[in-house]
C-alpha cells in the first residue's frame, strides 16, 4: 500500500512531510495539487483538507491534512528507529513537543511573512514587498533567533543532542528564507544558529526536499 | 512529587493548563506570574521561559513552557487513563493532533484577535476595537467555524466521539468568544457546533479553569 501525498514539491508544508518521508525512507507518490487553478480549494481535495489547503496524506483509507501532524504519524507508525520523536518518557517527549510548538508559535510567522513578501507575493501575484513589513518581521525573527542561539549554545538540536522533528520542521521556510530573501544574515550572524543550521541542510534527506524547492522566474 | 504551575488569572493559555489539570484530577501549586508588573520579562522567569511568557510547569527538576505541550505532558504522565489522548495506536493519535493543530493554525488567532478586540485592548489600552479588524476576522473565524459545523455533524467531539485534548484546549479562547465579545452567535447558529461547546463547556474541569479567567480592574 503505497502512500499517497497530495500537494506541490516546492510548497514548505509538502516538503516539510518529505523530509521525514526520506529520513525513514518510505515509498511514496507525490500526487501534485494544482493551487493555480484552486484545485485544492475543491472536491475532491477539499474533502481531504476541509481548509482546503496542501498537503493531505492518505495511508489506505485514512486521510490527514496539516503537515506537522502527518509528520508525527509516520515516524509513529513507520519510523520507530528514526528517533525523530522519542516517545519512551513523557519529559524526552515533551522536550520535543515544546520545540515542535516553538517552531509553530514564534518561528512559522515571521519567516513565513518574509518568505511571502520576498518570494510569493512579487513571483505569484505580481505583488510589490511591502518594506514595512518587513522591517517588522526581520526584528520579530531577530528575537526568536537570539532564544535559538541560547539555545543552541547548550544542546547540537533543539530538543537535545540529537536530530528530531523539532528541527526538521525548520527545514523548509528555512531554506526559502537563505536562499530567496536578503535575510541570510539572521542565521549567519549567529554562530550556533548558523552550524545547527548547516548539520539540518546538509542531511542527505534534505537535501532531496530542498532540491525541489526553488522556482525558475 | 511536586508539580508547580507558573501563571496568571486571566490568562487563557494558564486555563487552558488547568483544565487539563483539572480533568485529570491533579494536585498542583499555583504560582502568580504578575503579568501587569512585567514579571514574566524579568530575569527569573525568563530562564524558565525564554519568550518571557506564562505559562511554565516545573515537575520537580523538570521545566517545560508552552500550554499545549505542557496539557500533553502531564496528560502523558499522569493522565493517561484520561482517554484525553489516544496514543495507543498511531491512527487515533494523529486524530487528536489534527484537531489540537486545527485549534493551533485556523481558530486560535481570529478568536485571540477578536478577543483582544473586544476586551483586552479596551481594558489596557483604553482603546475601542477596530471594527475593521473585527469584520475580517469574524469572516475567517464562520470559515472556520463552518468546517468545524461539518466535522460536528459527523461526531461528537472533534477527535471522535469521545472527549481529547482537542476539545479542551478550546475552552479558554471559547469562553471569552462567548462571555465577553459580541460574537457568541458564531457558535450559536450552528446547532453540531453550538451543542458541542456546551458539552465542552459544561463540563466541571472546563468550569474549574474559566473561574479563573477574571480581569482585575
Amino acid at each position: 500500500m503505497v502512500l499517497k501525498l497530495y500537494g506541490s514539491p516546492v510548497s514548505t508544508c509538502t516538503g516539510r512531510v518529505v523530509a521525514v518521508i526520506e529520513e525513514i525512507g518510505l515509498e511514496y507518490e507525490l500526487v501534485p495539487v494544482d493551487l493555480t487553478t484552486g484545485e485544492h480549494k475543491r472536491p475532491p481535495h477539499i474533502e481531504r483538507n476541509p481548509f482546503g489547503q496542501i498537503p493531505a496524506l492518505a495511508d489506505g483509507d485514512l486521510v490527514l491534512f496539516e503537515s506537522r501532524v502527518i509528520t508525527r504519524y509516520l515516524v509513529r507508525k513507520y519510523g520507530k528507529g528514526s528517533h525523530l520523536l522519542k516517545e519512551h518518557t513523557p519529559e524526552e517527549a515533551a522536550a520535543v513537543d515544546q520545540w515542535i510548538e516553538v517552531e509553530v508559535q514564534h518561528f512559522n510567522g515571521p519567516i513565513s511573512t518574509l518568505v511571502y513578501q520576498h518570494l510569493f507575493l512579487p513571483v505569484f501575484y505580481g505583488g510589490k514587498t511591502d518594506e514595512k513589513v518587513v522591517a517588522v518581521e526581520v526584528e520579530k525573527l531577530g528575537k526568536v533567533l537570539d532564544v535559538y542561539e541560547a539555545k543552541l549554545s547548550k544542546s547540537k538540536f533543539l530538543a537535545g543532542d540529537y536530530y528530531s522533528l523539532a528541527d526538521l520542521h525548520h527545514l523548509t521556510y528555512g531554506h526559502y528564507l537563505l536562499t530567496t530573501t536578503p535575510h541570510a544574515s539572521l542565521f549567519h550572524s549567529r554562530p550556533h544558529v548558523k552550524a545547527w543550521w548547516e548539520s539540518i541542510a546538509s542531511r542527505p534527506a534534505s537535501k532531496k526536499v530542498t532540491a525541489a524547492l526553488s522556482f525558475t522566474s | 512529587m511536586s508539580i508547580r504551575l507558573y501563571g496568571s488569572p486571566f490568562s487563557t493559555s494558564t486555563a487552558r493548563v488547568l483544565a487539563a489539570i483539572s480533568e485529570i484530577g491533579l494536585e498542583v501549586e499555583l504560582v502568580h506570574v504578575d503579568l501587569y508588573s512585567g514579571e514574566h520579562k524579568h530575569d527569573s522567569h525568563v530562564e524558565k521561559n525564554p519568550f518571557g511568557q506564562v505559562p511554565v510547569l516545573e515537575d520537580d527538576e523538570f521545566v517545560v513552557f508552552e500550554s499545549r505541550v505542557i496539557t500533553r505532558y502531564l496528560v502523558r504522565k499522569y493522565g493517561k487513563k484520561s482517554g484525553l489522548l489516544k496514543e495507543d495506536n498511531p491512527r487515533d493519535a494523529a486524530a487528536v493532533d489534527q484537531w489540537m493543530e486545527v485549534e493551533t493554525q485556523h481558530f486560535n488567532k481570529p478568536v485571540a484577535t477578536l478577543v483582544y478586540q473586544h476586551l483586552f485592548r479596551p481594558h489596557f489600552d483604553g482603546v475601542a476595537a477596530d471594527e475593521k479588524v473585527v469584520a475580517e476576522e469574524v469572516e475567517k473565524l464562520e470559515k472556520v467555524l463552518d468546517v468545524y459545523e461539518g466535522k460536528l455533524s459527523k461526531t461528537k467531539f472533534l477527535a471522535g466521539d469521545s472527549y481529547s485534548l482537542a476539545d479542551v484546549h478550546h475552552v479558554p479562547y471559547g469562553h471569552y468568544l462567548v462571555t465577553r465579545t459580541p460574537h457568541a452567535s458564531l457558535i450559536d447558529s450552528r446547532p453540531h457546533v453550538k451543542a458541542w461547546w456546551d458539552a465542552v463547556y459544561s463540563r466541571p474541569a472546563s468550569k474549574t479553569a474559566t473561574e479563573t479567567l477574571v480581569m482585575t480592574p
